[in-house]
């Protein structure tokens, strides 16, 4: 029922970069009679009221804050004056998937343009009202102002009138160069709530008379519930209910979060353990070493062919790279509050796909989608987890089950246990260096299940249709392939933060760096020769340049200090990649602690990083995203792991999948390239440079290279 | 099941719940405080701290027994009367970015001050670690902390 896979979704999003989303103009009056509303995303009222929808779901990326800020730019709006409302599920936004490190690139074309229709129809309203040439009328600061007389109205005062015009179809749009908002460093509109303790997030949210459930799931991948014995669990004080829910878990609902966690931790479940149930990892990562080597064309997806190097002669070096499945591990545990009663269903829910929560849930308890509702509430992280609706699913069956609203909530464990994860993958890196040490060709091999194909969706010409925003070229070798072999495994995938750029660019930036110390140079200068030559290099939909990626490499090693010698103990790393059509380059500095030969601990002290993005919407934003991008990176690179055995997660909970702490958290520096291009993906882009950098900072300490990842296991 | 009596920020509350139930889902669900976070349920992760009797405890790990007859201290009534000088620092900062980890490692640091008004950075480091941040916004908490304590960046 999914309107748009990911990919297609992020595709179709900058795509319609020159156009409008489904639905844009049509008028929006319904609910607010007295507003002018050109667009669902303004709601101006008399009272001066200027209320923005913001139709992505705010998991702390800042969406609430920045693409308000993109429509007040045009309607020259006073900031100070602007209500934020969250969407739910629509049918007047488009797909409103957050994910892809899209929110931005995808609505600022339409954000802009719904702020443009709007002021240029309060101009005209001004106008009219004062009998006065519109020429001669100026929107400023949520006014309307006129030159000639002094007079001013406010948006508020020509509501009626406004509310009578034309929405335009082509409106001018502002020149960079005259912004008064966008690329001002805005404080979020959300802080002061979540400092309070008073923001409702998912597992906040509270109905009258609501229950709470947890569920039992089958802890085998793949697994059933053959029987169950409630008689314990319903001993329990305030447990209510008992029963299946779908084929793999049972439900335990009581009136206390706590209730229901005691009545599950007594039920007894019998389980039928399925096909699964001697799954493990070391199996799964062998049969991807198998499929390393194939050649079978049929197998083999192709991402990006120019030249062929295996024409190209002189001296080889190959290398493998593994990379482990990954588990989001979100703060915030999941959950969602159903409320099922007769022929409608009402959702709140914590999710970044509110249309995927109502399509699935529809068809899960048998009505149509008109008749789902899903409220979007705040999320304590999302990281692609909540691209799953896995939860709503549960949530709306168990409501409908007791016939009141439940709130289903996952137990850390559960959500360890029951995630979607990082797909594991493998990479054979082979290069051919020309005379001077340089590659002359290069071809990059990634062998790594589908995410979206295990999720049923198409997988073209064998190529995963996630890769294309993840795991494009970064240099102009002349003679370059990089190409994909789908491997499949019951193990369930989700797309996790960065998605395969993580494995990608860890894979492409050691080897780099192998090369670069095979050539004895410089792994900066190494890299800014390779980059020297000004190429466009087309991936998909993206253009990669190699003048922005040597922008980013210069602005990263100047502002760490590159060319100056380290202090005694300190070593340092280097490495750029582009992702989410943005280009990334990182500088990591660390020490060793610990034995320094075999056992020593790796250190970080400082990051630097520079991103080139286009234009900056919110400098404090972008800044949090790439700190909280490098720290989440950095304990993806250091512990983060997930392991099967006997067809079940291992790890349960943050003592065995830790995440970093404040003692392990470097300084992070971040630097952007001033740039009017239009604005790309900034969530992401930051986490895939970190591994391959800290790796290599690794290697300049040890002389030990690492080629799989977790660095500590 | 039990009658328990404590103190919540500064009102007395009576609830009737088993001994053993945490008091973070009594918190929650029975008092409708819902500022103090369910992150993890093992004292590992720092989202449901709250102060009893002014020390920083981890609620989903200690039963409503152990509270009888003392004061507990949430997000919600650390401010007497408006913002704590902690959460003014956190906005100043723009610390939050999901924010769900936030009034946990606030109350961490409420706790701190009160009894460490100038910390170092190792203090800080101490006091603070057990709360995790998935966001990563430890820097931050860092310069907020400083920042409330008045030293105006790291000691």
């Amino acid at each position: 029922m999914s309107p748009l896979s990911r990919r297609e979704f992020v595709a179709a999003g900058v795509a319609a970069g020159a156009g409008l989303v489904i639905g844009f103009y049509l008028p929006h009056k319904g609910s607010h009679p007295e507003s002018f509303s050109p667009n669902a995303y303004l709601r101006i009222t008399p009272d001066n009221k200027v209320t923005i929808v913001v139709a992505r779901s705010e998991m702390g990326q800042g969406v609430r804050t920045a693409l308000p800020m993109i429509l007040a730019e045009e309607l020259e709006a006073d900031w100070k004056q602007i209500e934020i409302e969250q969407a739910g599920a629509s049918t007047l936004f488009g797909d409103q998937t957050t994910g892809g490190s899209a929110s931005i690139r995808t609505t600022w074309d339409p954000m802009r343009k719904a702020g443009a229709a709007a002021r240029e129809m309060l101009l005209s309203a001004a106008a009219l009202t004062w009998g006065v040439p519109r020429s001669s009328c100026a929107a400023e600061n949520g006014q309307i102002k006129h030159a000639g007389s002094g007079r001013s109205l406010s948006y508020g005062d020509l509501v009626s009138k406004a509310a009578t015009l034309p929405v335009p179809t082509d409106v001018p749009l502002k020149q960079s160069k005259d912004y008064k908002i966008v690329g001002q460093r805005l404080a979020r509109v959300d802080s002061p709530a979540k400092v309070k303790g008073e923001a409702v997030f998912g597992i906040d949210f509270r109905l009258p008379g609501m229950k709470f459930a947890v569920l039992s799931r089958c802890p085998t991948i793949g697994g059933k519930v053959a029987s169950f014995d409630d008689k314990e669990s319903k001993k329990v004080s305030g447990v209510s209910y008992v029963g299946k829910i779908g084929d793999s878990a049972v439900a335990v609902v009581a009136d206390s979060v706590w209730s229901a966690m005691e009545g599950r931790r007594v039920l007894n479940v019998t389980w039928d353990d399925g096909p699964n149930k001697d799954l493990n990892t070391s199996a799964i990562m062998a049969d991807m070493k198998a499929a390393l080597t194939k050649s079978d064309k049929t197998l083999i997806g192709s991402l990006y062919s120019a030249g062929d190097p295996a024409k190209i002669s002189g001296r080889r070096i190959s290398a493998v790279y593994e990379l482990p499945f990954m588990a989001h591990a979100p703060m915030e545990p999941g959950n969602c509050t159903a409320n099922h009663q007769g022929t409608q269903c009402e959702l709140w829910a914590p999710t970044q796909v509110p249309q995927d929560c109502r399509d699935s849930v529809a068809q899960a308890v048998g009505l149509d989608p008109d008749q789902v509702k899903v409220n979007v509430t705040l999320m304590g992280g999302g990281f692609g987890r909540r691209l799953e609706h896995d939860y709503a699913v549960e949530a709306a069956l168990v409501s409908k089950a007791i016939s009141a609203p439940v709130k289903v909530i996952w137990a850390r464990e559960d959500d360890m246990r029951f995630s979607t994860y990082r797909p594991a993958s493998l990479h054979q890196l082979t290069a051919t260096l020309d005379s001077a040490g340089f590659p002359a060709a290069l071809t990059h091999r990634i062998v790594a299940p589908s995410i979206s194909g295990q999720k049923g969706q198409p997988t073209p010409n064998n190529v995963d249709p996630d890769l294309p925003d993840e795991a494009g070229p970064v240099y102009g070798i002349p003679n370059y392939t990089i190409d994909g072999l789908i491997t499949k495994t019951p193990v369930p995938l989700g797309w996790m933060r960065s998605v395969y750029a993580l494995q990608a660019a860890f894979a492409l930036e050691s080897f780099i760096d192998e090369l670069a110390v095979a050539a004895g140079k410089d792994p900066v200068q190494y890299r800014l020769h390779v980059l020297a030559k000004d190429q466009d290099l087309p991936f998909f939909t993206t253009t990669w340049k190699t003048a922005r990626m040597r922008g980013v490499l210069q602005l990263a090693a100047e502002k760490a200090g590159w060319d100056k010698p380290l202090p005694a103990g300190r070593y340092r790393g280097v490495a750029c990649f582009g992702c989410f059509a943005s280009y990334m380059a990182e500088v990591v500095e660390i020490s060793l602690e610990g034995d320094r030969k075999e056992n020593a601990q790796p250190r970080v002290h400082r990051v630097v990083a520079a991103v080139d993005c286009g234009q900056v919407v919110n400098p404090g934003i972008l800044e949090q995203q790439i700190q909280g991008g490098i720290v989440y990176g950095l304990a993806n690179a250091l512990r983060a792991k997930i392991t099967i055995e006997k067809g079940r997660v291992v790890q349960g909970n943050f003592d065995d999948y830790a995440p970093l702490r404040m003692d392990e958290t470097p300084a992070v520096e971040v630097y952007a390239v001033p740039s009017q291009e239009a604005p790309t993906g900034i969530g992401e882009p930051s986490i895939p440079p970190l591994a391959p950098a800290l790796c290599s900072a690794i290697y300049a300490a040890t002389k030990k290279r690492i080629r799989a990842l977790p660095i500590v296991s | 099941m039990a009658d328990i009596t404590f103190r919540v920020n500064g009102s007395e509350k009576k609830v009737g719940v088993s001994p053993e139930t945490p008091l973070l889902w009594v918190l929650r669900d029975t008092l409708e405080l819902t500022g103090t976070k369910f992150g993890c349920g093992m004292g590992l992760c720092g989202a449901c701290t709250v102060h009893v009797e002014g020390s920083p405890v981890r609620s989903c790990s200690t039963p409503v027994s152990q509270v009888a007859g003392k004061s507990v201290t949430t997000i919600e009534g650390l401010g007497a009367s408006g913002l704590h000088v902690l959460q003014q620092a956190w906005i100043a900062e723009e610390v939050p970015q999901c924010g769900y980890c936030q009034p946990g490692q606030i109350m961490s640091a409420a706790a701190l001050l009160a009894k460490t008004p100038n910390p170092t950075d190792d203090q800080i480091t101490q006091a603070m670690n057990g709360n995790l941040c998935r966001c990563g916004t430890y820097e931050r908490i860092r310069k907020a902390i400083h920042r409330a304590a008045g030293g105006g960046g790291p000691a």
